[in-house]
């Protein structure tokens, strides 16, 4: 085994045979999806009308849901780090609360908040905004659950940087805003884009939510987890198939949110 | 904790057993003690029913288990395919109640059932509206009006087969804003008031109570679902699995699910 970069390796053997027990449990049922994959028909599959359909939906509504995350996110997080207000705890929880909500629960509250009975659903039909089964659904259910991701690791970042940098700017006569655009945002940077990726795929793989909230239609409201969850009923193959797609893609964006993530740890680690 | 080499093993007995548990099963196959009389049926049994049937089949499970003291019956809900799909792969389930002939083939075929299964009920779609019926809906034809907002079941799902053998009879081309997995789905999307109308079975409009409206339609006769039932092979109370069945399928049975809506088999 390699040593560590402080060159101490403690871990003791028994821990290493736990974790090795606790990682096959995370890989043995990747390993036995793969098994099942009909290789032969794989392409024929995944290339169907509804499998495209459902794919590109939801790469489409996963990017919007990313945008309103970024956009409602940054402030979020910049609150929560920044300033100090009665509350302010309870309120942190609060909106990190989709986190560990059982998706179906988040499907139930926003059916009552946009719903066509829900607690905003008149003004929106007044407004001429149908929102009930529409592609605003999804991305509505999408952008509620993949928040708290975004605003939890930025808002870590924005505490770790510190705001030394921010106060000297300040004293040097730079407005909020402009301390905010050149100095807040570059540094903590690539936490947003690691914020923003994780997201994206948290989006991605959205599914209690949308199915009690948005329905479930072809090209409209039917992203690739519903697919998924249709197909299984009758045609286990394309079930497999597309399973391996979303993981693939899970893999695809975990690992870029390593690399945009790693920057911003070491930066931070040298300016604290 | 103490690192000895000993306590390796426990620890992935403890993986293993945790592996185990992150199925759905819920059986105790084990046998209870034997009761004082001899011929009185003894046995733990797991019944696995189709979602529609909870209502009726949790009523059932308790009478039966009042009829015979040794038995003790336990549940599991979910949607047919589902169902079988968790029996083929080895799930320990004594009794399989389907809601559709073709989940029941699909077990028949993998040769775990014992002996032919039974049919015990029959099942016809409904119109489900929200209460006070906001869109006006009268009869199958109006569901195809231009401002209704109805939700089916998906093709894929027995509701859904239904759905379309009857539409086509009608002649009539549905344009749903939703094809939901499940009927439960539907119901749900109907009760919140979220869509106009939906098309589900006359046993969950008898099962919502106030929450829906239900417009029943003579083209429902076109798609009539039918339950069958079946004791299955591996059982370890064999004896019991068949007696639960033959309850479901006689009197006591067919009382219950008629009151719940269901039609003879």
């Amino acid at each position: 085994m390699r040593p560590s970069p402080n060159g101490y390796s403690g871990v003791p053997r028994w821990v290493l045979a736990v974790a090795a027990v606790g990682a096959a449990f995370v890989l043995l049922p990747l390993l036995a999806m793969v098994l099942r994959v009909n290789w032969a028909e794989f392409v024929p599959l995944i290339s169907s009308e509804s499998s495209v359909a459902a794919l590109l939906l939801s790469l489409r509504t996963s990017l919007a849901a990313t945008a309103l995350c970024v956009i409602f996110g940054v402030p979020m997080a910049l609150v929560l780090a920044r300033t100090d207000f009665w509350g302010q705890k309870v309120l942190r929880s609060l909106v990190l609360l989709p986190l560990v909500l059982p998706p179906v629960v988040g499907g139930i509250a926003l059916l009552y908040t946009f719903g066509r009975r829900g607690l905003l659903g008149q003004t929106f039909e007044l407004l001429g905004i149908e929102i009930a089964f529409s592609t605003t659904a999804v991305v509505i259910a999408q952008t509620f659950v993949a928040l708290p991701f975004l605003v939890l690791s930025l808002e870590g970042a924005l505490r770790t940087v510190g705001s030394r940098y921010e106060a000297v700017g300040a004293t040097l006569g730079a407005s909020p805003t402009t301390v905010l655009r050149r100095i807040t945002l570059p540094l903590v940077l690539p936490a947003v884009l690691s914020g923003a990726v994780l997201s994206f795929a948290r989006a991605l793989g959205e599914f209690g939510a949308t199915l009690t909230f948005a329905g479930s239609l072809q090209g409209t409201t039917r992203t690739l987890p519903l697919e998924i969850y249709l197909q299984r009923e009758t045609d286990p193959d394309t079930a497999v198939a597309l399973s391996l797609v979303l993981v693939v893609v899970a893999i695809v964006i975990v690992s870029l949110a390593h690399r945009t993530g790693a920057p911003s740890r070491r930066r931070a680690r040298v300016l604290s | 904790m103490p690192s000895s080499p000993r306590s390796l093993p426990f620890l992935a007995a403890t993986g293993l057993l945790a592996l185990a548990l992150t199925g759905c099963a819920s059986a105790t196959p084990a046998a209870s003690t034997p009761t004082a009389a001899v011929t009185t049926l003894a046995g733990d049994i797991t019944v696995y029913a189709a979602a529609s049937l909870k209502t009726t089949f949790t009523e059932l499970a308790a009478s039966f288990e009042a009829e015979h003291p040794g038995t003790s019956v336990a549940l599991n809900f979910a949607g047919s395919s589902d169902l079988v799909t968790q029996i083929v792969e080895g799930a320990p389930a004594d009794v399989f109640a389907s809601a559709d002939t073709k989940n029941m083939t699909k077990l028949t075929e993998a040769a775990l059932a014992e002996g032919d299964p039974v049919d015990f009920a029959t099942n016809v779609l409904e119109i489900a509206v929200p209460p006070g019926n906001p869109a006006g809906i009268t009869d199958f034809a109006s569901l195809a009006g231009p401002d209704v907002k109805l939700v089916v079941c998906a093709p894929e799902v027995p509701c859904g087969s239904a759905t379309v053998a009857v539409a086509t009879a009608a002649g009539i081309t549905l344009s749903p804003v939703s094809e939901e997995s499940s009927v439960t789905d539907v119901l749900g999307k109907v009760t919140s008031g979220e869509a106009d109308a939906g098309l589900v079975y006359v046993t969950d409009v008898t099962a919502a109570g106030d929450a829906v409206e239900g417009i029943e339609f003579d083209e429902s006769a076109e798609a009539v679902n039918t339950y069958p039932i079946v004791a299955l092979k591996d059982s370890a109370s064999a004896d019991v699995a068949q007696a639960f069945v033959d309850f479901v399928a006689g009197q006591a049975g067919q009382d219950v699910l008629r009151a719940a809506g269901f039609g003879a088999p």
